[in-house]
């Protein structure tokens, strides 16, 4: 099968994502918080959707990150934004792939560090398994799978279009 | 090509000992770096696990309240354990040597050293004994040494500059007074002339500069007045009175009055320029009060700010 039918379309999973997450927020209280970098856009996108009044954070996990030690500190000018007060807010999460787990794990260690939220959430576009941790997302309109050597990225356009683009080691 | 001693095989920093012969990229990927952690700060936790188990040793052979403070700030947000030595009072009195020092802190599994020595290059030679005795994975960070170098104070004020100023190819700097002993200034003038700064200039009276000092890139002035012109930023050295052997200077009043920067004087500067100054600092020395808490000094910002700078240096040699 060729890759162009087997990846999903981002756009339309952006649409699912927010009908499902929308009987569960409160406009007026909910915030979203996108991890660097495709969950920032993707969180961008929620926002809009489901009228939220709260401007969305974004988090760069690199300083959380478990393996640093074996791969050091990356360059990266992201810097983390928590325009919310996160005691005891109602938190969800946004990333494009949901894969091992461990970059939520340290999303939610850096939220931890602001304070603690009333509950946290988890919401991604796709789920390509291989998870090794015990982490799951409240919301996720699709899932595949994919072998360890591929990687399935989130690409934004000039125009601000979304896709998906599958990269191989 | 000569081989940095600070770099790895791969480019990588292994170590911070001076600003001399590091390309463009890698101070700007220091800056760059050093952008996240300044937001740490801002936080309910100011707290990072990146270097959690690590072992930092402040090796102060020298006296420093700001350096090792922040230092020790900065180490210890990114979760590291921090032991600060004061070798004033410690076994180098009883004429221990550096390297024996270092040898005993190595085992007891040191991660990284920081170090202020009166020597110039005491830093290098410690980073060389580590390599030599195979124990890379000690990091070691030079926090002033000698005349030599203060890479961490040169790109604090880099970082300072850019937040400001945003772009270094459009900008004339002034760095003014005691070069001759600063090591703080060399650190200035290398991280300046590598970032693409067209103009650099001295300005300070001969007998407090070193010979030879424009093969560094610099214009050199001995009249203020005339160097000020048109800056965008005019960065201060305090007056080394402790480090001055014999009569370079006719008296601290008769150098405020050529060299102390005053309101009159700074006038002579673009309207929009910052004041830098590295601190501990001489009022009514080098700097007159009414500038230094002025609308247009960075004093204490760059206090701030060199915290974070020195994070993203610890946290960079760490994971390298």
């Amino acid at each position: 099968m060729p890759l162009s039918t087997r990846l999903p379309d981002a756009e339309a999973l952006c649409v699912a994502l927010a009908a499902a997450m929308r009987p569960h927020v409160d406009p007026a209280a909910t915030v979203l918080v996108g991890i660097h970098t495709g969950g920032v856009w993707v969180a961008e996108r929620l926002h809009a959707a489901l009228g939220l009044k709260m401007p969305p954070g974004s988090i760069n996990v690199s300083f959380y990150r478990d393996d640093f030690s074996q791969r050091g500190l990356h360059s990266n000018a992201k810097t983390s934004q928590i325009p919310f007060d996160v005691e005891g807010a109602h938190i969800v999460i946004v990333d494009d792939v949901l894969y091992t787990g461990r970059t939520i794990r340290a999303a939610m260690n850096e939220l931890f560090d602001y304070g603690r939220p009333a509950k946290i959430d988890l919401a991604v576009l796709t789920d390509r398994g291989g998870r090794e941790l015990p982490i799951a997302p409240s919301f996720c309109p699709h899932s595949l799978s994919l072998p360890a050597a591929q990687m399935l990225a989130l690409e934004r356009a000039a125009d601000g279009g979304l896709s998906f683009r599958l990269i191989t080691e | 090509m000569q081989k940095s001693p600070q770099l790895n095989s791969h480019g990588e920093l292994q170590h911070l000992l001076t600003i001399e012969g590091l390309p463009r990229d890698v101070l700007t990927r220091i800056l760059d770096t050093a952008a996240p952690f300044s937001e740490v700060a801002e936080r309910e936790v100011k707290k990072v696990p990146l270097l959690r188990g690590k072992s930092v040793f402040n090796l102060f052979f020298e006296n420093s309240t700001r350096t090792r403070t922040t230092f020790e700030i900065a180490a210890k947000r990114l979760s590291a354990d921090v032991i600060n030595l004061n070798i004033n009072t410690s076994s180098a009195n009883k004429g221990e040597t550096l390297l024996d020092t270092a040898d005993n802190l190595a085992a007891m599994q040191a991660d990284m050293f920081v170090v202020r020595h009166a020597s110039s290059g005491a830093p290098f030679l410690l980073a060389q004994h580590m390599a030599a005795t195979g124990r890379d994975h000690i990091h070691v960070v030079n926090a002033g040494d000698g005349r030599h170098a203060h890479p961490t104070q040169g790109l604090l004020d880099m970082y300072t500059i850019r937040h400001y100023k945003t772009d270094f190819t459009q900008l004339t700097i002034a760095i003014v007074g005691d070069v001759l002993h600063s090591r703080v200034a060399r650190s200035q003038i290398h991280a300046l002339t590598t970032l693409g700064v067209p103009e650099v200039r001295v300005i300070a009276p001969k007998t407090l500069l070193p010979t030879g000092i424009e093969r560094l890139g610099v214009r050199v002035f001995h009249d203020m007045r005339e160097g000020l012109r048109g800056v965008d930023v005019v960065m201060m050295l305090r007056l080394q009175n402790e480090r001055m052997q014999g009569a370079l200077l006719p008296s601290t009043q008769e150098y405020f009055k050529s060299y102390g920067l005053t309101p009159e004087k700074l006038a002579l500067a673009k309207p929009d320029a910052i004041v830098m100054h590295p601190g501990p600092m001489n009022r009514g020395v080098e700097i007159d009060s009414a500038v230094a808490d002025g609308s247009q000094a960075v004093i204490l910002p760059q206090v701030t700010f060199g915290i974070a700078v020195r994070m993203a240096v610890m946290a960079m040699l760490a994971g390298n």
